[in-house]
């Protein structure tokens, strides 16, 4: 049977895994590609690699990183972050990539997700949306905003309405990342979560707050999610305690959440 | 020497790092002459079936790989789409294939979450050279709205379930062909390509 996946989240500054709490005052935690690498031996099923500065600082994703990430990952890698263009979708592609990951620049321009799935296949373009619980309103059905430029620019759009309509243009996998739990530890937020996987037939990634293994069970039973998105309980500094990939598979195995088991080699 | 086919719409240069690291010696090939004392070919894929079989026209790539699979006998291992361009039709965009492996490429029921993304366990049918030691239940990485539906069910030489068993690994002759990404699934995925490199094309 289909596995549920643990997906690794890096968010890069100049070739370095940072952490951030709520999209703000980031630390420096690794080397990218040293981090994917031990991440890769201890077996995780998957790697996310955002460039947070490109789309802030106008310049082209980081490729060099990209290529060395890719070097030593022999599981999916997505990369995102400053692509604007198919032509840059398909350099990240040519570095390593397997899939992409489009977020602000998809909301601007939303025929990129189009163009994208039909250059490269919809399996290939990842629509990612930053999401925060506003309130109920008038042409926001389910109270959950779509923000963009790393959470700071509200959009007026309704996520659950921009998740139908991004999968309706070719996107072949949606990732739902709370704002407000985003780094906090606290829990995805599962009616969101929900509420897209509902709304989707695509593959949907819970993504931002999981702290315990608890927080990833609930993602992928209660937010109904095939995927989630860890990072803080992985590496943060900020955990007095991080766990393995190991440890958290025969955690949620435990649980009877189905996992790729691990591989002796 | 394994030749990598690397066209627009593929994802040669994640083959070619598995290669890489298994100590395999590789070339990415974008022209018939970079097939020229190749031993063996890789055709990787990711994306749609239209899109790769425009871009493998394009490159003119077609007719020389065809040669050294069917006339010379060379190995031959295709990936994701790089298998579902080998049968003679598919759902996806109403194209024809190569037809190398006569059947259909089909889509997956709306009923199933579409694309099948994942990890998902390929059990394999019977013994063959390039399986071999892949154990029960392997897990490999499958991203795909489509699967290839073999006309002869012999050429099934792995199944999965997704909403009902699909074939996963199609084998016949000196070809063979994954649905799931083998330079995508982790140290299971790196030892079917390391059998790959040690196969001689007979079964």
């Amino acid at each position: 049977m289909l596995t549920k996946r643990l997906i690794a989240c890096f968010d890069v500054v100049n070739g370095r895994v940072t952490k951030a709490q709520q999209f703000q005052d980031n630390i420096d935690v690794a080397p990218a590609e040293d981090l994917a690498q031990q991440l890769y031996e201890d077996q995780i099923d998957e790697i996310v690699f955002y460039d947070i500065k490109a789309s802030a600082e106008k310049r082209k994703i980081d490729l060099d990183t990209v290529r060395r990430v890719a070097h030593h990952v022999f599981v999916p890698f997505t990369v995102g972050g400053g692509i604007r263009s198919i032509d840059d979708m398909y350099e990240v592609l040519k570095a390593g990539a397997e899939k992409i990951s489009v977020d602000s620049m998809a909301v601007r321009e939303p025929d990129i997700i189009r163009q994208g799935a039909e250059a490269f296949g919809r399996q290939c373009i990842v629509l990612s949306t930053q999401v925060k619980f506003v309130g109920i309103k008038p042409g926001l059905p389910s109270g959950y905003e779509v923000f963009i430029d790393g959470a700071r620019l509200a959009t007026g759009l309704d996520a659950v309405d921009w998740v139908r309509r991004g999968e309706d243009l070719g996107a072949g996998e949606i990732v739902v990342n709370s704002i407000d739990r985003d780094g906090t530890a606290s829990g995805y937020d599962l009616d969101i979560t929900r509420a897209v996987a509902d709304a989707v037939n695509v593959p949907v990634i819970a993504s931002g707050g999981a702290g315990t293994v608890e927080h990833i069970a609930d993602g992928l039973t209660a937010g109904a999610a095939q995927a989630a998105i860890i990072s803080s309980i992985l590496y943060s500094p900020r955990f007095e305690r991080n766990l393995g990939v190991r440890e958290l598979k025969d955690a949620l195995l435990a649980r009877d959440v189905p996992m790729r088991p691990y591989v002796a080699v | 020497m394994i030749a990598v086919i690397d066209y627009r719409a593929g994802n040669a240069p994640s083959v070619g790092y598995a290669l890489e690291r298994l100590g395999l010696e590789h070339r990415l090939a974008a022209t018939a002459a970079d097939l020229d004392g190749c031993e063996r070919i890789v055709l990787p894929g990711v994306g749609a079936a239209r899109a790769t079989l425009d871009s493998l026209h394009h490159s003119g790539l077609i007719e020389p790989i065809a040669r050294r699979v069917h006339d010379d006998g060379v190995p031959f291992l295709g990936i994701c789409i790089g298998l579902q361009v080998l049968l003679d039709h598919s759902e996806e965009g109403d194209v024809d294939g190569l037809g190398w492996v006569p059947g259909t490429v089909r889509r997956f029921p709306d009923s199933l979450r579409v694309p099948q993304i994942g990890w998902n366990a390929v059990r394999v049918t019977r013994p063959h050279p390039v399986t071999d030691g892949l154990g029960d239940d392997a897990y490999c990485y499958f991203v795909n709205s489509y699967f290839a539906d073999p006309a002869d069910p012999e050429a099934a030489l792995g199944v999965t379930d997704y909403g009902g068993e699909f074939c996963s690994i199609v084998a016949r002759d000196n070809i063979v062909a994954t649905q799931f990404h083998a330079e995508k699934s982790g140290p299971v995925g790196l030892a079917l390509l390391e059998r790959f490199a040690k196969w001689d094309g007979t079964c």
